[in-house]
């Protein structure tokens, strides 16, 4: 253990700051945690597999999991541009839409999946101007897509804002001053440097939009095979008193999105290391 | 100073603008909207309800103990973390972040598995009387979980950015750990803890999905104002749903406000230092 | 002597009771509750206040199977309570002889809420398979009404096929396929179709219907009666192990049958439930019209074996869905 624990600091404190630490998450997280693998356990391999591979659940992973990459994709173009207008342009009214980045945060997602819904069905401000173009967004998974982009919004910012905020003007200079295009500079010289924090914010966005209900259930349509989200699907298990199943699920999507997290994780750290090299 | 050509800015503006308006303001607008479709008055009588005092009263409480419990934890966890190496740091880091990956219903389920009546605890609080899972103890510990990471996460990265040299240098000069750390540390991160406590804030008022599966839903004792919002949604009651949405959307941009003005206060002390 | 006079001078007790009950309920009980507490107060003496709880009703039976400590619940199908019954064993498993009627104190039937003027003149259920309708339901898998008006449908396409379950099948395939939302709580699907503006027929209870109509403007909407449809019984019970953990079994027992009492029916019948005491009806008569009715023992052997058929993982439902 005195192995594991080296510490390298001379502040103090570490043993109890670690100690209350893993004692905290031990009993607020890992424990409860624990739930689901050992509910999931009780259904044994083989009805474990017959539920995670049904064509219902894995259409709804199919759904559930390209819609949030989908969403998590627009957070990056949309949330680097957002970024970048915030950090490098000046207009009248900046720090109001810098304010609102952080609304989806604080808006309860039950309020934002009815106010999303509200807006863009057919007799709402935007579903009949969309309507009109022949779009039709609420019920279908492009409405998943939309209620999912404003769930993650916030990460993809605020993750590259304080990047752009530190970059080093000198690059670019010493790039343009080498006769690099701006969007040469951009390519070679700035999005290196902003890739970690675009992959940290995709890695958050794409997590949270996986799981989430509240907002979606309102907007998706709920069509089996077609609209389904696969928490509808849990809610779906549970309601046949069938809670095995229900965390047989859950565990699938925790396991992939964990999976995804410590993936991106080390991305992030490669791209690190390369540049520091 | 290097930017880019003129059309170019107005598209990467006219992009932003777009996408803002219709992911931000429209929300927004609909909530306040629907609001104040039946005129101020019925507003405040939607407010005014006994039952959706009790749900503000809840949130409150429950926030209440939720934010003190997770700041401590999240303070804690980022000492530990920023300011020390160990073996499996990295790991730790990721576990923090877990409750972000699970969906809230989930883990509203695993309280339940774990303290509900077939669960593993339940027989025992049972005997003894104890209510954890649809009274308020649930609420507050499904809440916990939900806004878990996010002082932690907040602070983790500054603290790492500003590395050990001030706490070493007081130690040095003799100062004791406690108080190293009151006024040393605390200065340099309070207003990256500010900021996180002002999300997990938002966040704890604001979660509707875990809250939901562990609430039971006793009108007037176990409803928090989310959970309020979709009864009266459900209620055909769309006015007053959307006057009780507008507390929390309220709610947020005071937060945010707060939050601005915060950013504001560090940006001119800083410049203030610089000058002096 | 002592003992007795320490009795009549004691207090008037206070009881608080909680019904866990399912969605479309609220504004029933909300009116029951209060008749309650005055009848009881007037006969006992005692206060007694009932708290509500309102949800899906396969959530609310979760959560007592869970833990929610309910006095007495009141559900939208059998299957749920049959549900405490068998995971929890909170009450017997023969609750349902303990109330008249199948413990079922009010009824209601499916009915079809449609536009003014009915544009798409439906009449019956076959016109809801017609190409171009657009059905709104709620998803029989979530919603427990719903469920109801899944069967509701099948029942009507056994009938007409003469109990060949290979065309009520494809009947069903129809009309689920003109389904272009499928929300997970019958309020829900109510919403879509009246605030929403989506679809052309909302399939729903027939006290959903005419609430909608009172709560969104006569000039709007009309109801239909099909030909034929179920006799939607939604269930009542006590818990045993609450009421006798918090000493509330006669205050409780005494509620429910409230519910079977002239002023019970009286209310139940104010919010579009139909009654089942002989008088009340004749006098609520012109507020629901005669509909061909069956019930869920009579077609499908009753509630276990309905949800197993049609319901579970893989069921006749799910089939409708997976092949096309």
């Amino acid at each position: 253990m005195k192995l594991l624990l080296k510490q390298k600091s001379v502040l103090p404190g570490f043993g109890p700051a670690l100690g209350f630490t893993l004692f905290y998450l031990t009993i607020i997280v890992l424990i409860p945690i624990s739930m689901l693998f050992l509910k999931t356990a009780t259904l044994g391999w083989s009805s474990f597999w017959e539920t995670v591979s049904s064509p219902r659940v894995i259409a709804s992973f199919g759904l559930s999991f390209g819609t949030s990459f989908t969403a998590a994709l627009i957070n990056v173009i949309f949330g680097l541009i957002v970024a970048w207008v915030l950090v490098r342009y000046r207009f009248p009214g900046k720090k109001i839409i810098d304010m609102l980045i952080d609304l989806p945060f604080a808006l309860p997602t039950a309020v934002a999946g009815i106010a999303l819904t509200t807006a863009f069905s057919e007799r709402g401000l935007l579903g009949s101007l969309l309507g009109s173009i022949g779009i039709k967004t609420a019920f279908t998974p492009l409405g998943i897509i939309i209620a999912l982009t404003f769930i993650g919004l916030p990460f993809v910012v605020r993750a590259v804002q304080p990047v752009l905020e530190d970059l080093d003007k000198e690059m670019e200079e010493a790039a343009v001053c080498l006769g690099a295009r701006r969007w040469q500079t951009f390519v070679h010289v700035i999005l290196p440097i902003l890739f970690p924090a675009l992959m940290s914010g995709f890695a958050m966005a794409f997590a949270r939009a996986l799981g989430e209900y509240g907002s979606v259930v309102f907007i998706a349509g709920n069509i089996p095979m077609k609209s389904e989200i696969t928490p509808l699907l849990i809610i779906t298990k549970l309601e046949q008193y069938d809670y095995a199943g229900a965390t047989a699920i859950a565990t699938v999507m925790l396991i992939a999105s964990f999976a995804c997290l410590f993936i991106i994780n080390r991305l992030q750290w490669w791209s690190h290391h390369r540049q520091e090299a | 100073m290097i930017t880019e050509s003129a059309p170019v800015r107005r598209i990467l503006m006219t992009l932003a603008f777009g996408f803002v308006g219709l992911f931000l303001i429209v929300p927004l607008v609909t909530v306040f909207g629907g609001a104040l479709q039946g005129g101020f008055p019925l507003f405040i009588k939607n407010i005014r309800d006994p039952y959706t005092r009790a749900a503000i009263l809840l949130t409150l409480q429950t926030a209440a103990v939720v934010v003190p419990l997770n700041l401590l934890f999240g303070v804690t966890a980022a000492w530990a973390i920023a300011k020390f190496d160990f073996f499996g740091k990295r790991t730790l880091m990721t576990l923090i972040d877990l409750p972000f990956t699970v969906s809230p219903i989930v883990s509203g389920l695993i309280f339940v598995l774990l303290f509900g009546a077939q669960g593993i605890f339940g027989p025992w609080l049972m005997r003894h009387d104890i209510k954890i899972i649809f009274a308020v103890p649930g609420i507050i510990l499904a809440t916990i979980f939900i806004t878990f990471p996010y002082v932690a996460r907040e602070l983790i990265p500054l603290m790492q950015a500003q590395g050990n040299d001030q706490e070493e240098a007081a130690l040095t000069l003799g100062s004791g750990g406690w108080r190293t750390f009151f006024l040393v540390t605390l200065p340099n991160i309070r207003w990256g803890l500010v900021y996180g406590v002002i999300l997990l804030n938002a966040r704890a008022m604001g979660e509707f999905g875990a809250v939901s599966v562990v609430s039971g839903h006793i009108r007037g004792l176990t409803n928090t104002i989310p959970l309020h919002v979709e009864i009266l949604y459900n209620e055909y009651n769309l006015v007053g749903a959307f006057s009780v949405a507008s507390i929390l959307a309220f709610l947020a941009i005071a937060t945010l406000v707060t939050k601005m003005l915060i950013k504001w206060k560090t940006r001119q002390e800083m410049i203030l230092e610089e000058a002096s | 002597m002592a003992i007795l006079l320490l009795g009549l001078s004691a207090q008037a007790a206070d009881f608080q009771l909680l019904n866990v009950s399912y969605d479309p309920t609220r504004e029933l009980y909300q009116e029951v509750n209060a008749a309650f507490a005055q009848y009881w107060k007037g006969k006992t003496g005692d206060n007694v206040t009932v708290q509500q709880s309102h949800g899906g009703s396969g959530k609310q039976a979760r959560a007592v199977i869970d833990g929610l400590e309910a006095d007495v619940v009141t559900l939208a199908l059998a299957y749920d309570i049959d549900a405490i019954s068998e995971k929890a064993g909170f009450l017997p498993k023969d609750w349902q002889g303990r109330l008249p009627n199948q413990s079922a104190p009010y009824t209601s039937t499916v009915v079809f809420l449609v536009r003014k003027e009915n544009p798409k003149s439906i009449h019956d259920w076959n016109d809801l398979v017609k190409p171009g309708v657009s059905v709104i339901t709620a998803n029989p898998k979530t919603s427990g009404g719903a469920r109801w008006n899944y069967l509701a449908a099948w029942g009507y396409a056994l009938k007409k096929f003469g109990n060949d379950e290979t065309k009520a099948r494809l009947f069903m395939a129809q009309l689920y396929k003109n389904v272009p939302v499928l929300d997970s709580g019958a309020r829900g699907s109510t919403i879509t179709f009246v605030e929403r503006g989506i679809g052309d027929v909302l399939i729903t209870w027939e006290n959903e219907a005419i609430l909608a109509i009172k709560e969104r403007g006569k000039d709007k909407f009309e109801i239909v009666a099909p030909s034929i449809s179920i006799l939607a019984e939604p269930p009542v019970a006590l818990i045993d192990k609450v009421v006798d953990k918090k000493k509330t079994r006669t205050v409780a027992q005494a509620y429910l049958q409230y519910l079977y009492s002239e002023e019970g029916q009286e209310i139940a019948a104010k919010h579009y439930y139909r009654p089942r005491l002989a008088k009340v009806t004749a006098k609520y008569a012109d507020r629901f019209p005669k509909i061909k009715l069956f019930t869920i023992n009579e077609l499908f052997g009753g509630w276990s074996k309905a949800q197993k058929n049609h319901f579970s993982d893989g069921g006749l439902f799910d089939q409708i869905y997976g092949h096309k």
